[in-house]
């Protein structure tokens, strides 16, 4: 490690420092792109946050903020800004990150990187914009007949399109890099889940551009009609799919984290691959959850998609489940942790926002996230929950308490090691992962207990005053709403914080660029372990045994409590 | 054992799985092939085989 960051030229093109805590090979090129597509991920996920507060106090029965033309309104922007804008933003600074960084390669085009991200930034702005000037409210799915402004979907096309530039220009760094020999053997694991993530946004944003065009060409008078039905299929191709790039993502930042901050290594590189294959292979096939009951589909698809091929990358998630804590407590064992079960979890580093909001991020996606999203994906048990606030619950336990959360712990490093900044307020910055955790915990569960007592998703008014035909829901759905709010605004209070922390950090941060300034949260000395391959090949892990049995028991009993309350509501005699 | 140079370069195949997995490009094709043909094309097949009301 040299005491100051060294810069040099490099080969071909390429303009590298050399990072003084990691010893990585960074390109100029690379680091400035990084930097553009946080800082636009941070924007968006500020405007998208303040929108998403907005439709939980209105949600929130005894507050109820917004009038009913504002909510669609906002809640069509929190989706977009949200599950498109702030997540493909900063996954696309990942695979700069995972590709030119850990490779020590140089970036592939950076022009037309540059061009990339100025189209995503266009084609964000024109959809919020259409957003904003009230004709759009068709929310975040826009399914036909509703018809949003033709720039509506121009906008999301522009975006679609640059996101696919940009993931082109990681696969062309794969190529300079293997080309170059920057790297020997296999590509590093975060590398490997990285590129599992390109593969699925390249089908992502190929799903979006197929079906948003003739949709666009529908709003602007060309296409006299669009099905509702194909519009939904190949919709949901990038609706959930988008959400699948993030888990891919966010598996990565789980491993990578892991690395950097205890120096933890794969318990088996080929196990954690095979896991990330399955992805590859069948993770899309989840976008059928949405159409379980859609009378149009039959059986077949939707039980081949979301079951029998689905579970295979259900499976993945769960060797992944193993996997990551596994290495967790296989390196803190090795770095001397080594009494009892849990030793190695209790004296793990809880004051470092970044393990701790991947920590966090790791349970709450297996615990919340991902059973619900295996019960919802059942066709039967579907019906209990279809088109109720269960299902926003589930996603917020996946994308919000998944992949926002852990995408925030990654910014605890991408700034010391990026910006080359030091993070400032250092203990709001510890508090930060668990504030925003417990409020996105909070705001999972309550709606998911919400939908189990059927209030629906996307209800102005949940108390139906107006309705013509009257609906009482149970007093314990109002309450639920009302907890969803106050969750909101706890996990409100941990965005605002890491939004001022970041932005803060990047305009008034120690400066790491010259010196021997040390790391307040610092990295571990085997961080370098994120750039290499190697597995940890050990089986003597009390701890994660204990937990994944845990988390099986969990499973498997609240997935057969739902099939019981499904009998209670057949009549089966 | 043997030093001879054929079975050394035996003994270092890469196997099957391993080159798969090294192939950025062949993950990608199948990556969006299989949920193309299994999602998409069967879907659109089954929407395209409803009947119209008459």
């Amino acid at each position: 490690m040299t005491a100051i960051d060294a810069s040099y030229a490099g080969t071909a093109a390429g303009n590298f420092r050399t990072c003084r805590y990691t010893g990585l090979k960074v390109d100029s090129a690379a680091q400035t792109l990084i930097k553009a597509n946080a800082v636009a991920a941070v924007i968006f996920l500020a405007v998208g946050g303040l929108m998403g507060l907005l439709v939980a106090l209105t949600r929130w029965p005894a507050v109820h903020l917004l009038p009913s033309e504002w909510f669609y309104l906002i809640l069509t922007g929190h989706g977009a800004n949200v599950l498109l804008f702030w997540i493909i933003f900063f996954e696309i600074a990942i695979l700069y990150f995972a590709s030119a960084v850990l490779l020590g390669s140089r970036l592939a085009t950076p022009r037309i990187a540059w061009a990339a991200f100025v189209l995503m930034i266009v084609g964000a702005v024109m959809t919020n914009i259409a957003v904003f000037q009230g004709d759009s409210s068709v929310m975040f799915t826009s399914y036909p007949p509703m018809q949003a402004a033709p720039h509506f979907y121009l906008g999301l096309i522009v975006f679609a399109v640059g996101a696919l530039v940009a993931v082109g220009v990681f696969f062309g760094t794969l190529v300079i890099a293997h080309g170059e020999r920057t790297y020997e053997g296999s590509i590093p694991l975060v590398t490997f889940g990285a590129l599992t993530a390109a593969i699925i946004a390249v089908f992502t944003l190929a799903s979006g551009a197929i079906i948003l065009v003739p949709t666009f060409l529908w709003s602007v008078g060309l296409i006299s009609e669009m099905d509702p039905l194909l519009y939904k299929v190949i919709w949901w191709g990038m609706g959930h799919s988008s959400q699948q790039i993030n888990v891919a993502a966010h598996v990565s930042v789980w491993y990578a984290i892991g690395a950097l901050t205890i120096g933890a290594k794969p318990l088996s590189e080929k196990v954690s691959r095979s896991a990330f294959l399955l992805y590859i292979l069948f993770l899309q096939l989840a976008s059928a959850h949405h159409l379980l009951a859609d009378p149009g589909m039959s059986a077949s698809w939707k039980i081949v998609n979301t079951s029998y091929l689905m579970y295979l990358a259900v499976l993945g998630s769960m060797i992944h489940g193993l996997t990551v804590p596994g290495a967790l407590e296989a390196a803190q064992r090795r770095n001397g942790y080594t009494k009892g079960a849990f030793e190695w979890l209790r004296k793990a580093p809880w004051g470092n926002p970044a393990f701790a909001g991947m920590f966090l991020s790791l349970v709450m996606f297996g615990f919340i996230g991902g059973i619900s999203g295996v019960v919802l994906g059942t066709e039967q048990l579907n019906l209990l929950m279809h088109n109720t606030i269960y299902v926003p619950g589930h996603f917020h336990g996946t994308v919000v308490t998944g992949t926002t959360l852990a995408f925030m712990a990654m910014t605890y490093y991408v700034l010391p090691l990026i910006f080359q900044r030091d993070i400032i307020w250092p203990k709001l910055a510890r508090i930060q992962p668990y504030l925003f955790g417990l409020g996105a915990a909070g705001i999972s569960l309550f709606m998911m207990g919400a939908g189990t007592l059927g209030v629906p998703r996307r209800h102005w008014d949940m108390s139906f005053t107006d309705a013509i035909l009257q609906f009482e829901l149970p007093s314990g759905g109002f309450l639920m709403m009302g907890l969803n709010g106050l969750s909101a605004v706890v996990a409100s209070a941990g965005g605002i914080l890491y939004i001022l922390i970041t932005v803060g950090t990047v305009l008034w941060g120690k400066r790491l660029d010259r010196g021997e300034a040390p790391l307040t949260f610092p990295l571990h000395k085997r961080a370098a372990t994120v750039a290499e391959y190697g597995s940890h090949a050990t089986v003597k892990l009390p701890g994660t045994i204990i937990l994944v049995t845990i988390f099986f028991v969990s499973f498997v009993l609240y997935y057969f409590v739902n099939w019981k309350y499904l009998s209670e509501l057949w009549l089966m005699r | 054992m043997t030093d001879h140079p054929e079975s050394k370069e035996r003994q270092e195949k890469v196997p099957a799985m391993q080159q798969l997995l090294d192939n950025p490009f062949l993950l990608l094709f199948i990556g969006i092939t299989v949920p193309t043909v299994l999602y998409i094309v069967w879907g659109v097949m089954e929407i395209a085989s409803i009947p119209i009301a008459p």
